[in-house]
């Protein structure tokens, strides 16, 4: 079965095998590992990437083959990075109170020492005491099983209300809008319990790793989303080739035919978008102990939106189509408005990359959705057809 | 896509050759997205200030260059970009930030590094880090004393708070709360309010606070709202036609940037606490003010957070002189005691918490969108940790003898050598 | 402070032209040089007394000037001067004594004095008498302003007297309704201040209210029984009214009961305690949990060497030998019953108004949002089209108005030529939009979102790179300033009000374009079939172009209302577009009414939960959005759906 599948689609081969290149080549370049051709902060921009694609290739899952277009992916981002941010904030805090009150007459109490961890990361924002949801903070297992869990439910009970009562197109990706606004403004509250708008900081931090530098764990990370992204590349591939995908696929062209024919639409489209929910969080739990900090902007509208844009230029409906789109637009973007483009002097104006890109950005992307729908991703295959043929 | 990140690493990574003869300046201000509206002012200062040393010869007779990057209000971008000045640039210093939540994204990276930064706004303070200057206001230099305006010479009785939902606002009232019921205002009578950034829908609070009137007690509002919300909330209180003579606001974060958006000639009278106002009365403010006109065109005004890396910025260039190098541990020794005249008169000193001694004005604003200084108190002591809350009370930072930024005075133990963020 | 004002007010009254000058102006004011320099309310009343005492005629006007900002300093000396007109330089300084000019002085070398509001109003109040006889109206209009910010005891025979010869009708009835509320304080009379109390019974103002509400003050108190010499207020029953635990404190701290051991005072007394790192017979190392704590300390009781702690019985025994109970500060019963009665009739119609008011606020939201909602009830309601760059259109109206009125100085002119521009820029845009890119993405509306989406962020950009990221002012003119005050209560400011009738008015026209013209009639055919349409001949390209543009218009005029309430900036639009995406799907796709519904809802929606948790209108906003969200599931197709064919899908 695994040989036919990969004979079938030699694209996840190729894939993996980039990526595997990709991985192998950075790790040798890196300051952490290899010859220090590369800056850790850069690659930490590349692990970043690698999430971002991660998340691409999940909302390709939802869009590009279920027709679902989620305007609030990055919600799910978000919870993703929040639930890994509260064990590693809790973890790192706890290390300083412990020994912080090593010295003190009395041997602490637990009670005590939540207190002092309490103040500790709330005092920052003007309060003092851990909030109810901050109860297993504690324990890495369960905040790693909630990064699943949490964003899963949310999607499900989203999903589950929005499907059954037949919410579509349009409407359904304003309605993951709103969701994920809600969502931000819930957060940004300063008594949501998760810092307001200050968000959970400090993530880069491993709690029990103060000796390995940025260095080494920037490279590791590296790895761990590469070796996410690729596990969930070929999962997702070979789930989309099966039976299972074509329904899928059937759904997003016509999903009242389907439903004649016996299939149980809802489940199935309930089944994608809970799916992707959890494979988006599961980026974001990557995404933020590389970015150093959560906090509720990230999760505002503007940011899904992007994540769809990439999607749409790398070329929706082909999962590399959505990491290529990902990964080129994100890396350019931060190109641009980092301040590393040249100037374009015109005698009587200069052009500033720095103010000009977003209009370049959004200009392509009217083009790329007028004349090429198919994105980058439809690129290469006319070149592959071209070449094969 | 390999191909790409290769391209784009050697772009990136080009920055590590040029090492020559010159003292990089980073300046870490974001100059799109939401925080743009204030923080591209500050980014054009350092601009102006850099060149106006190297027109006096530069620094260690080395060139000193402006290093810009754009963090864009995105929050981790700062601490991509703090990383990327301090190990692919190799700044010497960096000036940079503007909110809270922008510093505390960066404070880890900077601390990892052992970078140096200039922090130049007014803040909430409960923090203190080795490797930050903060020559803003702590609280203890603009609330607490325009909390002491209120209720001495208004003689004001009953608070509102009104705040954006953020953690300056959100500590600045917390400490207020304890500060005026230890004066002996009671709870009833301080009424908090929190809205969401850019809030435009002011008539209900307006209206909450001047019904808070109605047990005969002077109300007073202390106002955190932050950025272009405050139009919104100004633009209500004068069509309430709210007089700073009934109700009297003082606000923490608008000045002469923010009153340059309205048109103040409703709101003559209200007040606002800060370090600085444009309308100081010195020659070395006159000077200030027509160089960052002469340069930036005629309609543009300074502020406060103009001032603060005015000071740190020239405090800076005299402790490399004194310590004859840039590195970061002697620059930082040589930066305690280094004292610089005020543009409003009197003298700032750097302490050894990182904060700066610096009087507390406090300005009605005017017709013309200035404000007119009517108290000007004494040089503050910035203070880290505050006294008004049991649990900061406790702690101390003195980075020159004790070499602690968190010490419980108490315990007489250290309890972090990092900031908390 | 106020204690002396009111003998400095009777001593100025007293003051003849004719008094003899033994002392100078200059000289007092140079004994207190400090408080007149640096005035505060904590050190002006040894200078008022001295004033006061030296019954010189020239201070009152010294004391205005002062009041006015019109008092500078020579920083050389010190001495205390009017200048003739402070913008010359150099300036002419002019005696304060005798009004003489005494010559010129470098303008660098005054100092103007700066009193803060604080201590204007002291000398406002201090002017009083002198004010209430001028013959300006203005003036006298001043001094019962001043009286009502700052009264005192020796205001009411003054005002009294004022108040029977002022010829002036308004200011008349002003001065006797001020008569009455300062006759509530300072009366000695209680018969006549229970009548002025009982006389106020259906004034909801807020002045009213803040000269009832100090009478009844009160003050909690315990003692072992109840003593009969004071105004009771209420009895209070630990449990019920206060907690126990307050109770308790009370007591405490009236000495009448012994404190509480808290923990930290118990783990103080754990740690004196520690000997050869043991606390009674347990090792520190064992004192990790409260449970331990506890023990230990019952140990060291035991031993004698700390004190006993106070139970849960001790603490209710001492409660049942107290009572508890609330006084008056004010003693005299008959006023506290009289205030309490009128406040309580008082306090039923304040709750009316302010539901009123809220109703206000809720309708004033929901036009703001219907009009930020209109044009998409158009663009996206009628024609079925998603346009994510309409907010840039709101942003385009509201840039525009800013421009207009750079160019354009007098506030109403600008705003008259600002609208219609607005308009036609607007529609331009709107229709180069239609025509370039979304006439070719016809039923793929996923797509038209994404397109659009980009020129969103594209003309976002724009506007920051030509307008720069400050917010921009734009002015209402001044006849849209203030508010439409009904009582203290129920106000609503003039520039909500004009948005609410330009909110009507588009309702209207819209109304009236689409059913009552051919122009209408061809959007309707279009947009239910437009192969039918088109055969019929009607060009479905034109009808297309022709309403998105109508519908981008209409979103730039909303621009300039919203930017005049607001404020002028890049991401105006931003803010507004997915409410605004909300309040059509809310109202029901296709219909008009439906959006003005949608509006209705999502704006009193708003203003409700905001008043259920007034601290937090961030929280109401959440919450808001979540029941939309909710709703939709259960109303997919809004409140008024269309029903049959027209429903399309």
């Amino acid at each position: 079965m695994e040989r036919t599948f990969l004979a079938r689609n030699p694209s996840v081969l190729v894939f993996l095998g980039a990526l595997a290149l990709f991985t192998l080549t950075v790790t040798i370049l890196s300051e952490g590992l290899g010859i220090g051709f590369l800056s850790t902060s850069f690659i930490k921009t590349l692990g970043k990437t690698l999430c971002l694609c991660l998340a691409a290739l999940a909302l390709d899952l939802v869009w590009g083959y279920c027709g679902i277009l989620s305007l609030g992916h990055f919600a799910f981002f978000g919870l993703g990075g929040y639930m890994i941010g509260m064990w590693l904030m809790y973890a790192r805090t706890e290390e300083i109170v412990v020994s912080s009150l090593a010295n003190v007459p009395l041997p602490p109490t637990s009670e005590e020492i939540r207190d002092a961890i309490g103040t500790q990361i709330f005092g920052v924002v003007g309060g003092a005491e851990l909030p109810m949801i901050w109860s297993f903070a504690d324990s890495l297992t369960i905040q790693l099983v909630l990064v699943v869990l949490v964003p899963g439910i949310l999607a499900f009970l989203f999903g589950w209300l929005a499907f059954r009562s037949r919410v579509s197109g349009v409407y359904l990706s304003i309605l993951t809008q709103a969701m994920t606004l809600a969502l931000s403004l819930y957060l940004f509250q300063n008594d949501s319990g998760l810092r307001g708008n200050n968000g959970l900081s400090g993530l880069q931090n491993l709690p029990g790793a103060e000796n390995v530098s940025q260095a080494t764990l920037s490279i590791l990370f590296l790895w761990g989303s590469a070796l996410a992204l690729g596990s969930f590349y070929i999962a997702s591939a070979w789930f989309m080739s099966g039976k299972f995908g074509s329904a899928i696929r059937a759904i997003r062209d016509d999903e009242n035919r389907l439903r004649y024919l016996g299939y149980w639409v809802e489940s199935y489209k309930l089944l994608v978008f809970v799916v992707s929910a959890i494979i988006t969080a599961i980026a974001g739990a990557l995404y933020y102990p590389q970015a150093g900090i959560i906090n509720p902007a990230e999760i505002a509208p503007i940011a899904s939106i992007y994540l769809v844009v990439w999607v749409a230029i790398g070329g929706r409906g082909r999962l590399y189509g959505a990491v290529i789109g990902a990964a080129f637009v994100s890396l350019i973007s931060s190109w641009f408005t980092g301040g590393q483009a040249p100037d374009i002097p015109l005698g009587f104006y200069t052009i500033k990359w720095v103010d000009w890109w977003l209009v370049l950005l959004g200009f392509g992307f009217v083009l790329v959705t007028l004349y090429a729908p198919k994105g980058l991703g439809g690129l290469v295959d006319q070149l592959v057809r071209r070449k094969s043929a | 896509m390999k191909k790409l990140a290769l391209a784009t690493a050697l772009l990136v990574t080009t920055g590590i050759t040029s090492a020559s003869a010159e003292i990089k300046v980073g300046v870490l201000h974001s100059l799109s997205g939401t925080m743009a509206i204030s923080e591209t002012t500050l980014k054009d200062t350092m601009l102006m200030l850099i060149e106006e040393q190297n027109k006096k010869g530069g620094l260690l007779d080395q060139e000193l260059v402006p290093v810009v990057v754009d963090p864009a209000s995105d929050w981790p971008l700062f601490a991509e970009k703090a990383r990327e000045l301090l190990t692919v640039q190799d700044v010497d210093v960096i000036f940079g930030a503007w909110t809270s939540v922008s510093r505390k994204s960066v404070l880890p990276v900077i601390e990892e590094l052992n970078g140096l930064m200039f922090y130049p706004v007014q803040y909430e303070g409960e923090e203190s880090s080795k490797n930050v200057f903060y020559t803003g206001a702590a609280p203890n230099q603009q609330a607490i004393p325009a909390t002491d305006y209120f209720l001495e010479e208004l003689g004001v009785e009953k608070f509102a708070l009104l705040g954006t939902d953020y953690v300056y606002p959100r500590t600045t009232n917390k400490i207020l709360e304890q500060y005026l019921k230890d004066k002996g205002i009671a709870a009833e009578d301080i009424f908090v309010n929190y809205t969401p950034f850019g809030h435009s829908d002011w008539s209900k609070i307006v209206a909450d606070v001047v019904a808070l009137g109605a047990d005969g007690k002077k109300v007073g509002v202390i106002s955190t709202i932050n950025g272009d919300a405050n139009i919104g909330f100004y633009k209500e209180l004068a069509a309430a036609g709210v007089s700073a003579n009934d109700i009297p606001v003082v606000a923490f974060s608008v000045g002469e940037e923010e009153l340059s958006g309205l048109d103040t000639s409703n709101l003559v009278g209200h007040l606002a606490a800060w370090n600085y106002f444009q309308s100081a009365d010195t020659e070395a403010n006159a000077e200030f003010v027509k160089t960052w006109k002469a340069r930036m065109g005629d309609e543009r005004v300074t502020n406060d957070p103009m001032e603060a890396h005015y000071i740190g910025f020239n405090m800076w260039v005299n402790a490399v002189e004194k310590a004859g190098t840039t590195d970061v541990d002697a620059v930082r020794n040589a930066m305690y005691g280094q004292e610089l005249p005020n543009l409003t008169g009197g003298t700032s000193i750097m302490l050894p918490n990182h904060h700066l001694a610096k009087p507390v004005l406090i300005g009605e604003i005017q017709e013309d969108g200035q404000f007119d200084i009517i108290s000007q108190t004494e040089e503050v002591s910035g203070d880290a940790w505050t006294d008004f809350l049991p649990e900061s009370a406790v702690l101390k930072s003195d980075w020159q003898e004790l070499g602690c930024g968190m010490y419980n005075i108490e315990t007489a133990s250290c309890i972090q050598l990092t900031s908390n963020y | 402070m106020l204690r002396f004002l009111a003998t400095f007010i009777l001593v100025l009254c007293a003051l003849g032209p004719a008094q003899a000058q033994d002392q100078n102006l200059q000289y007092i004011l140079q004994d207190h040089h400090k408080a007149v320099e640096r005035a505060s309310r904590k050190t002006i009343d040894p200078l008022l007394k001295a004033l006061a005492d030296g019954k010189l005629p020239a201070v009152p006007g010294f004391l205005d000037a002062w009041r006015n900002k019109n008092v500078w300093m020579s920083k050389e000396d010190g001495q205390f001067y009017f200048l003739a007109d402070p913008k010359a330089d150099p300036v002419e300084i002019i005696d304060i004594e005798t009004g003489e000019a005494l010559g010129t002085h470098a303008r660098k070398g005054m100092k103007q004095l700066k009193p803060n509001s604080g201590v204007r109003t002291i000398l406002a109040s201090a002017l009083v008498e002198f004010q209430l006889k001028d013959p300006d109206l203005q003036t006298r209009t001043e001094a019962v302003l001043a009286i009502e910010r700052g009264a005192d005891a020796a205001h009411l025979p003054l005002l009294q007297a004022a108040a029977e010869t002022e010829p002036n009708s308004d200011l008349k009835l002003r001065m006797s309704r001020l008569v009455r509320l300062l006759t509530i304080r300072f009366s000695k009379d209680t018969d006549a201040r229970i009548a002025t109390i009982k006389s106020f019974a259906s004034d909801t103002s807020v002045d009213v209210r803040s000269a009832l509400n100090p009478l009844l003050e009160t003050r909690t108190n315990a003692a072992p029984t109840l003593p009969d010499t004071i105004n009771l207020a209420r009895r209070l029953v630990p449990g019920q009214q206060f907690s126990t635990d307050e109770a308790y404190d009370l007591l405490v701290k009236q000495g009448l009961a012994q404190p509480r051991q808290d923990l930290a005072a118990r783990d103080a007394i754990l740690i004196e305690n520690i000997v050869d790192g043991r606390v009674g017979d347990a090792p520190v190392s064992t004192l990790s949990t409260e449970e331990a704590r506890d023990r230990a300390y019952q140990k060291l009781v035991q031993l004698g060497q700390a004190p006993a702690l106070v139970t849960r019985a001790d603490v209710r025994a001492s409660l049942d030998e107290h009572v508890f109970y609330e006084e008056y500060l004010e003693p005299d019963p008959g006023i506290t019953t009289a205030a309490l009665a009128t406040l309580d009739s008082i306090s039923n119609r304040v709750d009316l108004y302010a539901t009123i008011d809220l109703g206000l606020d809720g309708l004033s939201l929901a036009s703001i949002y219907f009009l930020a909602a209109i044009g998409l009830a158009i663009t996206f309601g009628v024609m079925g089209v998603i346009n994510m760059a309409h907010g840039e259109f709101i942003m385009i109206g509201a840039y525009t108005g800013y421009v207009v009125q750079q160019v354009i100085p007098d506030y109403t002119t600008s705003i008259i030529v600002a609208l219609p521009l607005a308009f036609i820029l607007a529609f331009a845009a709107g229709v180069a939009l239609e025509r370039s890119v979304i006439r070719h993405l016809r039923h793929r509306p996923l797509e038209t979102l994404l397109a659009t989406f980009g020129v969103s962020i594209a003309l976002q950009q724009l506007a920051k790179n030509i307008f720069g990221t400050q917010a921009r002012p734009l002015t209402a003119p001044a006849w849209l300033d203030g508010s439409w005050i009904i009582n203290d209560i129920i106000s609503i400011s003039m520039i909500r009000i004009a948005i609410f009738a330009l909110a009507l008015a588009f309702l209207g026209l819209l109304i009236f374009i689409l059913t009552k013209t051919r122009f209408g009639l061809e959007v309707r055919a279009v947009t239910q079939n437009p192969r039918m349409a088109s055969s019929m001949g009607i060009n479905p390209e034109r009808i297309n172009m022709l309403t998105f543009g109508l519908g981008s218009g209409i979103a730039g005029i909303a621009g300039v209302a919203i930017g005049l309430f607001a404020k002028v900036t890049s991401e105006l639009g931003s803010a507004y577009i997915v409410q605004s995406f909300m309040t059509v799907v809310v109202g029901g796709v296709g219909n008009i009414w439906g959006t003005l519904a949608g509006a209705g809802m999502i704006g009193s929606l708003q203003k409700f939960i905001e008043w259920l948790n007034p601290s937090n209108t961030l929280a109401a906003q959440t919450y808001m959005i979540i029941f939309i969200i909710i709703f939709i599931q259960f109303r997919p197709k809004g409140i008024i759906a269309l029903k049959g064919r027209a429903a399309g899908d």
